[in-house]
């Protein structure tokens, strides 16, 4: 309640939406102690952009007040229930996560913002979900989840949450640039009968409506994200799903190497902006 | 049997240049990307073409653009104002916009309603799932006269 009020007294101002609405003035403060950057320069290698912005800066003020508090923010909820699996044995290794990595909050410090990331013993490049699946399947001997289960996304927002305010780090050449390279010629692909690429979009049109929506930059430091529109956590290849299914395209599995190699591109255009998740939006 | 030779018969009376409506891949556009000549043979409906515009599972051409005399709720901000756009454009180059405006503005993010082949992964509509069979254009050959049809009567002076 005090929180809030603070919030409010700061003061969210709603910017006129006639015309062009480009990203808002307001700044995010989580819990009036957590300073989160949502606009920082571009990274050097994106070519079509000069400053980056988190999606934050492009909602409602409602929608982003309800995320500068965390007992306002319904993705809390979630995260409580994962604390609860975090220190609950399960599987035939009579593990659980605590068992190895202790206090969530202290071990898990900085992992979300260098994710997705090399994996040197399996020589591959992997998303957070893949790496809670390793540890579930390898160290817990349990069944892995579903890539973009309620379950999952519960898991992935609480590893975040002692990261939010952290600058999103992913490493983009060594091991990994191949699938960077890859993941970049995604972004400006023009998939499906529509013919829009992610650029068209998010690089070119960021700030424009389209239709009802406010276009944001696209950038994926927030997730996974609260939705008000489906009221859960989504995951982000859920995301890029929903965005490829608008285009009338086919769009990729949750998982495949054409998406994992997506979300590292995308998250490395969000490099220098502060890891937000678990985020709020619409 | 009567009925299939018959209908044949017409099909090639008409010929290929004729043929009404004309099939996507039977277009011809001119240098500027407009198309001269009607896709069906017969002027469009302006009303209709204005429904078209405004509904999501059709056109939904407000999406990208604003046109005050359209009656629709949250119009995109991604293309120009249509507001006097029969005073910019003729027929002929409206017809070769809605069709593939990619032969106007090369490159441009203006999807092409009027095609049905050359694309990424196709979906089966808004599905996720790939396309089956051959692809629908986007807007039918009598849609398109009717937004021409409509566009056209968008002027300011
Ligand atoms: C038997 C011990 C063990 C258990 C149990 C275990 N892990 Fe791990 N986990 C590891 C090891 C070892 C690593 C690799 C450490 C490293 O290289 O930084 C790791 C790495 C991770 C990482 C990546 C950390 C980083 O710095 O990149 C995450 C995230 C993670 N585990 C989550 C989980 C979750 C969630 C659970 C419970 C479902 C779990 N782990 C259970 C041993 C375990
Ligand atoms: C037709 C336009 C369009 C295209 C093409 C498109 N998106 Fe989106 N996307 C949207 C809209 C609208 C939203 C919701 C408002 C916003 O945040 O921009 C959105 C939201 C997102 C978000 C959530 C941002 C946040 O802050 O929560 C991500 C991530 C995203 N898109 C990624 C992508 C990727 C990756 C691609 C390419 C595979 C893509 N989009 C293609 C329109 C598009
Ligand atoms: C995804 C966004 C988008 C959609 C959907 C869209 N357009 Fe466009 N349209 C544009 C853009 C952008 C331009 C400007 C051309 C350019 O420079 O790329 C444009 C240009 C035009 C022009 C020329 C305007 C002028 O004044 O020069 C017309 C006419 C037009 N569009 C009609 C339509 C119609 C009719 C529909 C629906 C059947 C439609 N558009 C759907 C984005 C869109």
């Amino acid at each position: 309640m005090l929180r809030t009020t603070t919030a409010l007294a700061v003061g969210l101002i709603a910017t006129a939406t006639l015309g062009w609405a480009d990203a808002d003035e307001n700044e995010l403060v989580v819990n009036g102690e957590i300073e989160i950057t949502t606009h920082a320069p571009a990274p050097a290698y994106v070519d079509g952009l000069t400053e980056i912005y988190s999606g934050w800066r492009f909602r409602e003020p409602d929608t982003q007040l309800t995320q500068m508090d965390d007992f306002d923010n319904p993705a809390f909820l979630a995260v409580d229930a994962a604390q609860i699996t975090w220190d609950t044995v399960e599987g035939e290794a009579g593990k659980s996560c605590a068992s190895c990595h202790g206090d969530v909050m202290e071990s898990m410090k900085g992992v979300r913002a260098t994710y997705p990331k090399w994996n040197e013993t399996a020589g591959e490049v992997r998303t957070l979900a893949m790496q809670i699946n390793d540890c579930r399947t390898e160290n817990l001997k349990a069944e892995p989840y579903d890539y973009t289960s309620g379950k999952m996304t519960a898991m992935e927002a609480l590893i975040s949450v002692p990261s939010r305010g952290m600058p999103v780090n992913v490493a983009v050449d060594g091991p990994v640039q191949s699938t960077w390279e890859q993941g970049k010629e995604m972004y400006y692909t023009r998939y499906g009968q529509l013919e829009l690429s992610c650029a068209n979009c998010h690089e070119d049109n960021y700030g424009n409506y389209i239709r009802a929506d406010h276009l944001s930059q696209g950038q994926i430091n927030g997730f996974p994200v609260y939705r008000l529109k489906n009221t859960k956590l989504n995951q982000v290849q859920d995301r890029f799903q929903g965005c490829i299914r608008d285009t009338r395209a086919e769009t990729f599995s949750a998982g495949s190497p054409e998406f994992v190699a997506l979300e590292l591109y995308v998250a490395s255009r969000g490099n220098g902006l502060g890891v937000e998740a678990p985020s709020v939006r619409n | 049997m009567r009925f299939t030779t018959l209908t044949l018969a017409m099909t090639l009376a008409a010929g290929a240049a004729y043929a009404n409506p004309v099939a996507p891949g039977d277009v011809s556009f001119s240098d500027t990307g407009a198309i001269a000549e009607s896709l069906t043979g017969t002027p469009g409906d302006a009303a209709s073409g204005a429904k078209v515009l405004a509904d999501r599972g059709a056109g939904n051409c407000v999406a990208c653009h604003k046109i005050s005399s359209l009656d629709a709720a949250f119009q995109g901000t991604v293309g120009p104002s249509l507001d006097g756009v029969g005073d910019r454009w003729d027929s002929a180059q409206l017809r070769g916009l809605v069709a593939n405006a990619k032969h106007t503005f090369p490159g441009t993010i203006m999807p092409s309603f009027y095609k049905t082949a050359g694309y990424i992964r196709p979906g089966d509509e808004f599905s996720g799932k790939a396309a089956k069979g051959d692809l629908q254009p986007l807007l039918s050959a009598e849609q398109v006269e009717d937004v021409v049809a409509f566009l056209t009567t968008l002027k300011q002076q």
